[in-house]
């Protein structure tokens, strides 16, 4: 049967991050604050996780806020007008909704409005994996410019006793602005995750589990070593493979930006990738804690904000964790 | 070739002196990884992944937790090296 051919998208051939915006909680919460609970102390604390404080969301500032905030700062940096972002892609495991999404509701709020927006539940691997959505839809022709969300209230899913992940945990959102460039400005990403290790990091419960009573309040936890070794040995191939297939070598590198997940997983990814002290690693896990999806962004956004490092370098981001999910890609800074 | 019992034990000590700084000579059999040693969890996972490398063996994440002392760690490579 015949039948006229039709229409396709005209790509583009490269997209670039124009932008990022960042947002933190409101309240800066120390290790003495937290170790109570947990019968720990400011020292323990710092020694096993280089956390001195982590940024937490007072009751009145909503995730969406912070989302709202960090788009907007993101936007007007990159010179658009929001009536052009052609997609909004919010990478989340705290949105208190199961639906609608929160995607749909930050896009109204920021004037993007009718774009086509949805959720990624990715965790930590999150902005990266919207991060590699966002390339493919720009240089598909499907979007010109696109918002890429990482945003997290995990305060509201902590349990202060929880000694195996709780006392890391911060809230914040980060935000990035994907659009067409002359030059490549995103690689290809290494992405992927293994459901083998389903629950390694998760929830204490379901939600049937908290309806049912048969469980409390759902909150965050994880097998401790699993991941340490998981993050640091299997991530520094995925980043090795994010260099192959960007076609560079580490000494190209600006900056290292990983999951801020703990300071000891971060130094141990750099020293198996044998990085040149030139190469600046993103530390933002000190003073923000870890943020899950919003943590490669904000730590990207606090490098260039402080001046380490410069718009038009290269560098590493890579995200990972609950899944096991994870996603790397070599990007030119904003 | 397999590793005898002692050369086991050399190699681990070499490899919790470089993670942790402890003295080669002070990781002994009888020692406890947490409780003589000091050894946090992330500490001992990068051990062990060392220990994998050192001497070409598997030591799953669920066997971790039953190698409370260097001596246990000691036996659990001797033995996997078939």
């Amino acid at each position: 049967m015949s039948h006229p051919k039709l229409n396709q998208y005209t790509p583009v051939k490269y997209s670039k991050i124009y932008s990022l915006g960042a947002a933190r909680g409101d309240l800066v919460v120390t290790n003495d604050d937290v170790a109570g609970a947990i019968d720990s102390s400011d020292e323990w604390i710092r020694q096993r996780t280089g956390i001195i404080t982590r940024r937490r969301a007072s009751k009145d500032l909503s995730l969406m806020d912070m989302a709202v905030m960090a788009s907007n700062e993101a936007i007007q940096k990159a010179g658009i007008d929001p009536s052009e972002i052609g997609a909004v892609l919010f990478s989340t495991i705290t949105h208190p909704h199961q639906t609608p999404s929160a995607a749909a509701l930050l896009a109204d709020k920021i004037g993007a409005n009718p774009a086509p927006a949805f959720d990624i539940s990715a965790a930590c691997a999150g902005y990266c994996y919207g991060i590699a959505q966002a390339d493919a839809l720009v240089r598909s022709g499907m979007a010109k410019y696109v918002l890429v969300i990482g945003g997290e209230k995990l305060s509201d899913f902590i349990d202060p006793t929880d000694r195996t992940i709780s006392f890391l945990l911060g809230d914040g959102a980060g935000a990035a602005i994907v659009g067409p460039a002359d030059e490549p400005g995103i690689a290809p990403t290494v992405w992927g995750s293994d459901g083998s290790h389903w629950d390694a990091v998760g929830m204490t419960a379901s939600l049937l589990e908290l309806r049912d009573g048969t469980a409390q309040w759902p909150t965050l936890t994880q097998e401790g070593q699993t991941v340490f070794r998981w993050a640091v040995w299997e991530m520094a191939k995925v980043a090795k493979q994010a260099l192959e297939v960007a076609g560079i070598k580490a000494e190209d590198l600006s900056a290292l930006v990983t999951h801020q997940a703990n300071m000891r997983i971060i130094d141990e990814l750099a020293k198996q990738l044998k990085l040149d002290e030139s190469v600046v690693i993103a530390r933002d896990i000190v003073y923000t804690g870890n943020t899950s999806a919003a943590s490669v962004p904000l730590a990207m956004h606090a490098l260039l904000e402080s001046g380490e490092v410069k718009s038009g370098g290269l560098a590493l981001q890579i995200g990972f964790g609950a899944g096991l999910a994870f996603g790397a890609q070599v990007v030119v800074l904003p | 070739m397999a590793l005898s019992q002692s050369e086991v034990l050399a190699g681990l000590a070499e490899i919790v002196n470089e993670e942790t700084g402890i003295a080669a000579e002070a990781v002994q059999l009888e020692k406890s990884f947490t409780d003589d040693l000091d050894i946090d969890s992330i500490s001992m996972m990068t051990i062990v992944v060392n220990a994998e490398d050192k001497f070409s063996v598997k030591i799953p994440d669920e066997e971790v937790k039953n190698l409370l002392t260097v001596g246990d760690a000691v036996n659990f490579i001797t033995n996997a090296q078939g």
